[in-house]
């Protein structure tokens, strides 16, 4: 909804309609504004059918990977005499991703909605909400929330006294963008080191504690109540480009921009207009010069592919990118795009689990040398030195972090080359001259 | 400011202004820290799953997770000391030694960076005396430390200050906010 800014007319708030409303957030307020309805009538159809909704709904996982939630949902076998878990992932931490913390902190209830409306469906009657230490305001709405749901029998063995149990839990992350992954997240819930696992088996099969498990995304979960609402059919028609990309989407907007903050839109929206004007373009005097539009483990956009793009999973790959997360990071000519992958390859150095070899290796490795040429000490071997890491880092480790620190890094030379050269030929980065070039 | 790179990232040091560190250890877990902890272990089917949220209990009441504090913890959850050094040691936001009453942490990631984030740093690096990242000041009111995303990339800079959560801090912003700090 714009939030912090005011909502734009081209916006379509579903999920982020009560951002800012303080009322919102309590479970009477919450109430008013028709919570818990959808939980009610979940909690009265068969679990099947609830998966058969979300399902026809083309809903796909907000989290990054787009996985199709309703076929997710129905991995999960009813009568195999093991308890099933849900698990929520909130451990936002991808850079330029801050949509799920305005979800948990202004809707703390429709996160226990979602999850309670989720733990049915894949016959759980445990859902954990794992969010990470640093959030303290959506730690302390959304233990609020549960407090408020267990206190009205909402949760709890009688849940709205239809004597089905459904407990949900938060769980405080204590700092490690790796718990995002959902493997290392069911191995911190377990009390472990947040190291991902090899896969298979897959968490449907042998999960957190063992038990087939779901790991669902915040946004993932919120979408999953008005869908059971409105219809399968009225989420599909939210289309505006390609029928396998349904429904609205968050994005997190931040970088360089006039107005950054969390937008809502119908999948498909042109990205141009969606940047220049519900973002208002760039700051003053500035010029875009290129756009990270799904968290920076995504590869860079150049202006002229952000500019093509329709804003749904099939047109952020169209243009040689991901829908990711949603999390937009725009980057003016002001900025030096060595200087930025450099610090996201520090990123992703500081945060692998350093497990796996070529990840432990090759992100310090790729830091370093970023950093060499960003000093001016680089030379231009180490251009095809960094593309021959990364080369090493793809495919061949355990999880994604090792690749995701390759994708800036290989995007970004191939689309801006002759910055990186120009540091290595001993030109400073002068923005100035830049923004008027 | 830039810790060197020599086969992995190092990590600040804190170790040099251990005030409380030979201090002697009182149990946390007795009386109502007993209670909350077999609250915890309701919601989980097993022992070691309370782990991360008895850390988290151990560092709200001493300030930090000192060995004896992971002890304490492994001898209650059924776990090896060593075990639970493991677990602690991989977490960024348990403090193995003690910090500033003000544990300052502030989100220099990219999308932060590139909005000037770094002055934010410095900022705080100069008006709070501690001179170091990683160090505390002189008089024990003050930590400063880089975090990696805060996860509030469109409130640039964002910065915690121990829980408390503070949006879009510029460097012109911080002198009145240590002011606001007791």
């Amino acid at each position: 909804m714009g939030y912090p800014n005011q909502p734009h007319q081209r916006e379509t708030p579903v999920l982020s309609r009560y951002f800012g409303d303080a009322e919102a957030r309590t479970l009477e307020g919450w109430k008013k504004r028709g919570g818990y309805k959808a939980l009610e009538k979940a909690l009265g159809m068969a679990p099947a059918d609830i998966v058969s909704v979300v399902k026809e709904s083309g809903l796909r996982g907000r989290g990054g990977a787009g996985f199709p939630t309703g076929m997710k949902w129905s991995f999960m076998k009813p009568g195999d005499g093991k308890p099933h878990y849900l698990c929520c992932n909130a451990d936002e931490s991808e850079p330029g991703t801050f949509k799920d913390r305005e979800l948990m902190r202004w809707t703390p209830h429709a996160l226990v909605e979602g999850c309670a409306i989720g733990a049915y469906a894949i016959g759980a009657e445990t859902a954990y909400v794992y969010i990470r230490g640093e959030f303290t305001e959506p730690l302390y709405w959304m233990e609020q929330a549960v407090k408020e749901a267990y206190a009205a029998g909402i949760l709890g063995k009688n849940a709205m006294g239809t004597g089905k149990r459904i407990d949900v839990h938060v769980h405080k992350g204590a700092g490690a963008y790796i718990c995002g992954e959902e493997t290392a997240l069911m191995n911190s819930l377990e009390g472990r080191r947040g190291n991902p696992r090899i896969k298979p088996p897959f968490p449907a099969v042998s999960g957190v504690f063992g038990s087939p498990t779901t790991i669902n995304n915040v946004e993932t979960l919120i979408a999953a109540a008005p869908i059971l609402m409105n219809g399968a059919d009225w989420y599909k028609k939210m289309s505006l480009s390609n029928p396998k990309s349904t429904g609205t989407k968050l994005f997190s907007v931040c970088g360089n921009v006039q107005r950054p903050g969390t937008y809502e839109v119908v999948l498909g929206f042109p990205f141009k207009e969606f940047l220049y004007d519900l973002c208002g373009g760039p700051n003053h005097g500035r010029k875009f010069k290129a756009v990270i539009p799904g968290g920076a483990s995504v590869p860079i956009q150049t202006m002229d592919e952000a500019e093509a793009t329709l804003m749904d999973y099939e047109g952020f790959v169209a243009q040689g990118s991901m829908l990711g997360s949603g999390g937009v990071i725009v980057i003016d000519d002001a900025q030096s795009m060595v200087s930025v992958i450099a610090r996201i390859a520090r990123f992703f150095a500081h945060e692998s689990c350093a497990q796996c070899t070529q990840c432990r290796e090759g992100t310090a490795w790729t830091t370093k040398i970023m950093e060499r040429i960003r000093d001016g000490q680089g030379t231009m071997e180490d251009m095809d030195t960094l593309l021959d890491i990364a080369d090493q880092m793809t495919g061949k480790t355990i999880c994604v972090l090792s690749d995701s620190c390759a994708v800036p890094v290989v995007s970004g030379i191939k689309k801006f080359r002759s910055e990186f050269e120009a540091l290595i030929q001993g030109r400073r980065f002068h923005p100035v001259i830049a923004a008027v070039a | 400011m830039t810790p060197d790179l020599v086969g992995g990232l190092e990590s600040p040091d804190y170790a040099s202004h251990d005030r409380s560190a030979h201090e002697p250890y009182t149990p946390v877990f007795t009386g109502e820290g007993k209670r909350e902890l077999d609250e915890l272990l309701t919601r989980y089917p097993t022992k070691m799953a309370a782990l991360l949220p008895a850390l988290w209990m151990v560092q709200r009441e001493r300030g930090w997770v000192s060995e004896e504090g992971m002890v304490e913890v492994a001898g209650l959850l059924e776990l090896t000391p060593a075990y639970v050094k493991g677990v602690v040691t991989f977490y960024t936001m348990y403090h193995q030694h003690p910090v500033g009453k003000y544990f300052i942490q502030v989100c220099t990631t990219s999308p932060c960076g590139i909005c000037g984030a770094e002055d934010v740093v410095k900022a705080f690096l100069r008006h709070t005396n501690t001179g170091e990242l990683g160090l505390t000041s002189p008089d024990g009111r003050f930590t400063v430390i880089e975090v990696e995303c805060l996860g509030a990339c469109g409130f640039a800079t964002p910065v915690m200050v121990n829980e408390e959560f503070i949006e879009s801090v510029t460097p012109e912003k911080v002198p009145d906010l240590l002011a606001k700090l007791a």
